[in-house]
Parts: C-alpha cells; structure tokens; sequence
C-alpha cells in the first residue's frame, strides 16, 4: 500500500540515478574517510536537507489546501536570530531555542492570517515573504553575521555515525512527522480540512486551531532548515540564505504527487521529491556542464518526471496498451480461424 | 596686451577664489541603498572622505529605486548644490535629469556603475575595470605557481552577470600563454558563501577528493570564504594544498588570509568618492575637464600584507 504510493517517484529516483551515473560513473561511489562517509550520494543527503525540511512542513501545509511562501525568509530570520544569539555569547541551546520560537512565531503569523482573518494563503505568506527578508537584514544590520562556535557548526558540517548531522535532521524529523500524522488521527484530519473545511468544522473538526498548528508545523520546519544554512557556513547571510528554496520545497511537494488542491498527503513522497530535486543539483555540477545549462536541464528533468506522473498520462497510457492487446488478440482470433 | 594681463589676473583671482571656496562646497550624493556590505562601506567612505576635505555631503538613500533617485538628484538641483555624486541603480533613463542638472550648471559624477546617456550629459564616471581586476589574480596565479602543473576550478558569479563575465575574461587573459596552467572546472556560486561551498564540494568530489585541484579562483571573496570551509572539511589545507585568490577584497577574507587559508584577493575599492572629489576639486578651481573615465586602482593584496591590520582597518566599514 505505502510502496505503491511512493512507486512512481521511486522509479524516477531509481531512473535518475542511473543517468547521472552514465555522466558521471563515480555517483555511487562511497567510501569511509576519518569516520565520516565520502561521496556524491552522501553530498546529496546532506545537501538536500534544507528543502526536504521544508518540504515536510510544506506537505502538511498545501494537504489543508494552502501554501506557504515565507518558508526561505523565515529561514534567513530564524538564521539571522541564531546567529545573532551566538555571537552575542548567549549559548547554544537558547540559540538554538530562540530561532525555533522565531519559526514558531512566523508560522503562528501566517496561521492566525490564514485561519483567523481569513486572508488567501497565497497572498498572507506572500506578505512575510516579503517583509521577512528586511526582518533579517535588520537583525543582522545588513551584513553577513559570522560567529566561530564549534558546538553550533556541529549542525551544519557535523557526523553522527558517519552520517551528516544535516541528513540525520531531516530523516528524522521527515519520520517524526510521518509517524505522527499516520499513528495518530491527525494525519486524517489535516486531510478532512483541506478536502472541505466547513464540513470537516460541522464534523466536529476544530479547523482553526488546526490550520494555525500547521502553519507553525511549516515554521519550525523552516527555522531547522534556517539552522542548518547558517551553521554550514557559519554566518547569516539575509540577503541568501533560503532564497526562492520556498519554490524547490512547493516543487518537491509536486514531485511527491501531493495535489495542491488539498487531501491526501505523503510526507515520504515529498522527501523522495527533494531528494530528487537535489540529486538533479548535484549531478548537474559533478556532470561539469557550463552552468548556462543548469536551469534549463533542471526544469527538463523536472518536466519529464511531472508528465510521467500525470494521472492523464498514466490512463492514456493504460488505453493505449488496453487497445494493443485487443488488436493483438484480434489478430491471433483472426490467424486461428 | 593690456586685455590678455587683464584675463590672465582675473584668471588667478578666480582660482584662489575657488580654492578659498573649496572649503564648504556642498555636494549631493545620491546612493542606491544599502543593497550589500560593499556598498554600505562605500558609504561610510564617501562619508569621511567629505567630512576630511570639508565639504558639505547632502546624502540620499533611494532604496533600489530609480525614481527615488531622480527625486533626489531634482531636489539637489533646486538646493543648488555645487556638485552631484550618482550610483545610478540601472543604466537607462537618466537623460532628462541629467539635462536639468546640466542646465542648472552643476557637474554630475558617476560612481562604481556607468549609465547609458551621451558622456557629456555627466563630467565623469569614476569605476573599477573588472576585467583587469580577473588580470590582476590571474598575473598573481601565474606568478605563485611558475612552472608547475596547476589545475584549477574557477567559482564565477551570477550566471550572465557583468562582474561574472568581465572577471572571467581577465582572468582566462591572464593565464593565456601559460599551458602548464588549466582551467578544469568552472560553475557558478551565486557570488554567495552557501552556494560556494555547495559547488566546491562537488568539483573536490569529482576531483579525486581535490588532491587534483591545485588552485582556486573565485569571482567574489564570499564564495571564496564558503569553498575555504568546503576545503577544510575535505580534509585538505587551504591556502597551502589548494591556493585560494578572489576578488573584493571585504574583511572576512583577511581574516582567512591572516590565518593562512587564503593567498590573495584583488581589492575592488569602496572609496570611489575619493577620486571624485579630486577630479569636482581641480573642476571648480580652474574648471579643467577630466578624462571622462576615471579607472581605481585594482589593488592586490597577499598574506604578506598585513592581512589583520586590513581586516581591522576594514570591519568598521559597515561591510
């Protein structure tokens, strides 16, 4: 049940990995270096953190049928405040502790604008979007707030088992949610929200308080991200960091075959689709092309696996094989007789 | 005779006049904004370098917009300021303004960026060449690695843009001639620290973990702070297993070259003020016309130049 739903982006993983390997046969070379594992795929768990966050608080997001554009702002916010906390020697853990509850406080923003006020998802995230960035750049008064604190680091280029602390992140936050969403009835009810949210309220459903968590749910997703840039290179950079990582996160909930018309929602898909997003990344610059062509083989990659998925396709597809047969049996009725 | 005696004294009354009223000449700058580190640390230059010569500096921030500028140089005009300093935010548009300005006597100089209006619309434009700033860490590559093989991977900036072009031909000039040096892996970092270092750990990757990579050029400093960390955590020593030059010349990267990470980075300066009061000084003395490009100096800086001096000399520039 679950391997059929995330099938289709297994195999264009699957079909994708195969590719970048014809341009660049070491892909799948790992070796084991200073108790730290080396290699390109390992460059693509821990280079994919920050969408495939993201994308776990962008999939619960769109399944209530909205959509979050502030995530890469509120990324350079919460940032900017954990930088700043480090470097005003407040410790790690309220640094730490101060750039969640910057998340928290965002998501809460767009939650209470969304469920409360009633604006269009779309347009109250736009307005942190927007806003956020100057927010940033006035925490860290324009320039790039660099720290030199090991502990904070640990995050961005860090190992736990050999694994980058960044891949151990998402993976878990990535299960987290999912179990949570899947052992609980929250999971059904987000979906019951976003398919129709007045009946899902006249069910009993309090949708308000719902759409608010979820909201923050994207936040907090967005301010780990946020620590995870930032410690990578050890300084908040406003202008930067997180920038237009909102569309890779929506795309990755695309490729992920989540509808962004709300309902049935698999965070686990979503990851696949940031993996994927991360691994046409990596393979484009390991492949050594000139980078002219980054955008445009990404958006032909990207095309390619969305036709692919395309419900229309598929039962086009499903016809036309239907109808091969027929003939086929056609013809062997025909030569029999 | 009589007449040429008589020019000649009315000449030299005129320029102790105007060296007399050098002092408290008021002069209009209207900035872009506050868009990056360097241009605030233009700024706070333009700002002390008025404050040192005594003239009285009218400063506009236009926040990225063209309009904004245009109200500001049209507020100077009317204030009758005896000079205008422009950062035009974009190349187009700026005839009009220009010609009030013109019509209203007041000499208009350009900094850092250029525009696209008829040169005698503006006095004189001051900027840095960057095509010979690539030379210039070129030349230094050549010179650093003599002989020798040396692969190099080149992180350029945004993709299409003027410095990313510009500072890829002088650099490619540079090394032209010399076989023993290639450029073997060229991408683009965004001008950013993340995407630098993104980018550095995959040309180390498929560099056989960047023991064949010999040297690396980066278009600006920042990308070059993010490959030096890219660098180090490849286990490899920068500065020493791979040299590092760049271009900018901001703090951070003599704070890396002072411990030894980086080798060299070619100074594009924010002190375009500078030349300009020199050039709008010699103008209202005895109104000489300069050249109507007036190139800074694209300085290089090595480990041997007192990296924490500059670094301590610079953080307060508000880059």
């Amino acid at each position: 049940m679950l391997l059929k739903r995330i099938a289709p982006q297994l195999i264009a993983l699957a079909a994708l990995i195969l590719l970048v390997t014809l341009v660049y046969p070491d892909f799948l070379d790992i070796s084991f270096r200073d108790g730290r594992l080396v290699g390109p795929v390992i460059d693509v768990l821990k280079r994919g953190a920050p969408v495939a966050l993201l994308a776990v608080g962008m999939t619960l997001v769109i399944a209530t049928r909205g959509i979050d554009l502030s995530v890469g702002t509120v990324m350079a916010i919460c940032g900017a405040v954990a930088a700043w906390a480090i470097a005003s020697g407040w410790g790690l853990a309220p640094a730490l502790l101060l750039a969640l509850a910057a998340g928290a406080a965002a998501g809460l923003w767009n939650g209470l604008l969304v469920a409360v006020v009633g604006i269009q998802p779309f347009v109250a995230t736009l307005i942190l979007m927007t806003m956020g960035r100057g927010i940033a750049q006035l925490i860290t008064e324009g320039r790039i707030l660099t720290f030199n604190h090991p502990g904070f680091a640990f995050f961005g280029s860090g190992t736990v088992l050999g694994l980058p602390v960044p891949a151990w992140l998402w993976l878990l936050t990535g299960v987290g949610v999912a179990l949570l969403m899947r052992r609980s009835a929250l999971g059904m009810l987000i979906e019951a929200t976003g398919i129709n949210r007045r009946a899902s309220a006249l069910a009993g459903v309090n949708a308000t308080v719902l759409l608010i968590a979820v909201y923050m749910a994207s936040g907090l997703c967005a301010a780990l991200a946020g620590i995870v840039v930032t410690a990578d290179i050890r300084g908040a950079d406003a202008n930067n960091a997180g920038l237009w990582l909102e569309l890779d996160a929506i795309l990755a909930v695309v490729i992920g075959g989540n509808s962004l018309l709300g309902g049935r929602f698999s965070i686990l898909a979503a990851l696949l689709g940031a993996l994927i997003i991360q691994t046409i990344d990596t393979g484009i610059l390991l492949a050594g092309f000139p980078s002219e062509y980054n955008l445009v083989i990404k958006a032909a990659l990207v095309l390619v696996i969305l036709v692919l998925q395309s419900p229309r396709i598929a039962a086009e597809w499903r016809i036309w094989r239907e109808s091969q047969r027929a003939s086929r049996e056609a013809l062997a009725e025909r030569s029999r007789t | 005779m009589k007449i040429r005696t008589l020019l000649g004294s009315a000449a030299i009354l005129a320029v102790t006049a105007a060296s007399a009223l050098a002092e408290g000449e008021t002069v209009g700058f209207a900035q872009i904004g506050s868009e990056s580190g360097w241009r605030a640390a233009e700024t706070t230059l333009t700002k002390q370098q008025a404050e040192e010569r005594g003239i009285d500096l009218r400063f506009s921030d236009a926040q990225q917009k063209q309009e904004n500028q245009i109200a500001a140089i049209r507020s100077f005009i009317a204030q009758g300021v005896d000079a205008i300093l422009l950062a035009p935010v974009v190349a187009t548009g700026w005839d009009s303004v220009l010609e009030e300005a013109q019509e209203a006597e007041i000499p208009v100089v350009l900094l850092d960026r250029q525009v696209d209006s008829s040169d005698e619309l503006y006095l004189t434009a001051v900027g840095s060449n960057l095509v010979h700033e690539g030379e210039v860490a070129g030349e230094w590559l050549v010179n650093a690695v003599g002989d020798e093989e040396c692969r190099i991977v080149e992180l350029q900036g945004t993709t299409g843009s003027t410095p990313a072009i510009d500072r890829k031909t002088g650099f490619e000039n540079a090394i032209e001639g010399h076989d023993n040096m290639e450029i073997v892996r060229s991408q683009t970092g965004d001008f950013t620290r993340a995407q630098g270092k993104e980018v550095m750990e995959s040309f180390l990757q498929a560099e056989n973990g960047g023991k064949d990579i010999c040297a690396l050029y980066a278009h600006n400093d920042d990308m070059a702070v993010g490959a030096i960390q890219a660098i180090k955590e490849a286990g490899l020593a920068p500065g020493e297993d791979i040299l590092v030059v760049s271009i900018d010349a901001v703090p951070d990267i003599f704070k890396a070259m002072a411990d030894g990470e980086a080798n060299a980075t070619v100074e594009l300066t924010p002190n375009m003020a500078g030349p300009a009061f020199d050039v709008l000084e010699a103008y209202w003395a005895d109104g000489t016309a300069p050249e109507k490009f007036i190139q800074t100096e694209s300085r290089l800086f090595t480990q041997d130049d007192d990296p924490t001096g500059e670094y301590e000399a610079r953080k307060g520039l508000g880059y």
